[in-house]
């Protein structure tokens, strides 16, 4: 039989994730387990065992030493990944600063689960939404499709000599990660062309030793290099666009773009969401339009580098918008809730309102996004806590 | 080609001696030349140099290598006048 494209399975987010990074021809893989990460490494490290996935798969005592160690690794030229999940990303926290300053293109995946206190290890995104600065591009994944086509695609981002960044993609603890769905699997042959070999142009060599992040003075290039890594990000979004078009033609897959817009050609509402509850929000859209209310959703897939423009362009007309956001920031507004308001800041003027949901697994039901919708009509909003108290 | 915080300067081209507020002074006459105070220098600071010229305890000690301490790299840590085991160094305050 002629070798298809690729052919359909059924399996978890993070099953997805493990045959994404096999896919990618991945040849260092260092992580510690996390619930609900555990799947996506022992998935890989059963690979690596049986000798399907030619890789060295190293076993660290911590999250920090994973992230050295693929550090090192993809210095020394080898495509490296890792995985992780809440406190175990914030362990990363540090040495993710130095992957990026390092401008090393590695992928890592990342399911999102809350932060304690108390413990919870249900879905929520304040684990990445607290690394939105650490030079990462940052993918927000809808589906398990989404999760296995990002790793591919990551890569291929990453390792773009115009970027050189590492990215990060993040899946919904339990709703992706051990939720089974069918995925398109990636031929094989067509993936390794596709992400090639990695060649970076600068890597460790014994013959000829350098130091690697050492000290440097104010008059150093260190603000030139900070500079370097901001424009490197913020100009990515024409490359990452072209990237996703390609990718979509290869694979004959349908990502979207920096952002999904959903049913905003004629919008006169609509709610701006990351992740898998975007999937209930398009249903309510859907169920909405049904009885005749002109709503949409604006998805960000990706959520560093921000696509400002996308926003823009996909909120002008609107007479309200409302920012979902599955994280929390104490003391102000949510992260995308500035992040959207920045980009419209003087050039549309849409009352915009902010709610906050699911935290720590909190179930999001088509009603509360119902009730969202309902009240975007009343215009600015400070915050707003969704399915909170109704014990 | 992004600018990358790699360089290829060795750190040798870096004097470190304007840290010191005070300095090893080898009391040669004491040195067995056990190179204790070689080991233990965490910045490479001290060489260990053949010169018969270099005093020592007697002369069976003359002909090894004098421990030799490079004030250029010297951070004067004290490292060395803690560890040797003859007391033949002493840190002396550096004068301004």
């Amino acid at each position: 039989m002629e070798s298809v494209q690729s052919h359909r399975k059924i399996m978890t987010g993070n099953e997805a994730v493990a045959v994404g990074v096999k896919l990618a021809k991945v040849k260092v893989i260092a992580a510690y387990p996390i619930t609900p990460q555990t799947t996506i490494v022992e998935e890989l490290a059963d690979m690596v065992a049986n000798g399907e996935l030619d890789s060295k798969f190293i076993e660290v005592e911590s999250e920090h030493s994973a992230m050295s160690a693929v550090t090192a690794s993809e210095a020394s030229g080898v495509r490296s990944y890792t995985a992780s999940s809440s406190h175990g990303i914030l362990y990363m926290h540090e040495p993710l600063h130095w992957a990026a300053g390092m401008r090393l293109p590695l992928v890592m995946s990342v399911v999102n689960r809350a932060i304690g206190p108390p413990w919870n290890i249900w879905g929520e995104q304040t684990d990445t939404f607290n690394q939105k600065d650490t030079g990462w591009l940052q993918i927000y994944c809808e589906s398990n499709q989404e999760a296995m086509d990002s790793i591919l695609l990551g890569y291929k981002i990453a390792e773009n000599k115009k970027i050189l960044l590492p990215v990060m993609n993040m899946l919904d603890a339990f709703t992706l990660s051990h939720t089974s769905e069918p995925v398109d699997v990636r031929n094989q042959k067509k993936a390794a062309e596709y992400v090639g070999d990695l060649e970076l142009d600068s890597k460790l060599d014994f013959k000829n030793p350098a130091g690697y992040g050492s000290l440097l003075g104010p008059d150093g290039p260190f603000m030139e290099m900070k500079k370097d890594m901001r424009d490197s990000m913020y100009n990515a979004i024409g490359t990452i666009k072209n990237e996703i078009s390609n990718f979509n033609e290869q694979f004959s897959a349908e990502l979207p773009g920096l952002t999904d817009n959903f049913m905003m050609e004629d919008a006169d509402y609509a709610l701006v969401t990351a992740g898998a509850i975007s999937s209930t929000a398009k249903y309510t859209v859907r169920k909405l339009r049904e009885k005749g209310q002109k709503v949409g959703l604006i998805r960000l897939y990706f959520y560093r580098p921000f696509p400002g423009e996308d926003v823009l362009k996909a909120v002008k007309g609107l007479k309200g918008l409302g920012v979902v956001e599955r994280n929390l920031s104490f003391g102000q507004r949510g992260p995308t809730y500035e992040d959207v308001a920045t980009s419209l800041y003087g050039r549309v003027d849409i009352p915009i309102r902010n709610y906050v949901v699911g935290l720590g697994g909190r179930d999001i039901r088509v009603k509360d996004f119902e009730r969202m919708f309902e009240d975007l009509v009343e215009g600015d909003n400070e915050i707003e806590w969704v399915n909170v108290g109704v014990k | 080609m992004p600018i990358l915080p790699i360089t290829y300067v060795s750190t040798s081209t870096r004097e470190m001696s304007s840290w010191r507020t005070s300095k090893p002074i080898i009391e040669y006459s004491k040195c067995t030349r056990c190179a204790i105070c070689w080991k233990f220098c965490p910045d490479v600071a001290i060489d260990l140099v053949s010169d018969p010229s270099i005093k020592s305890p007697n002369e069976k000690f003359s002909s090894l290598e004098a421990p030799l301490i490079n004030l250029n790299y010297c951070k004067g840590c004290g490292i060395c006048a803690t560890e040797c085991p003859f007391g033949a160094i002493e840190m002396v305050r550096e004068e301004i």
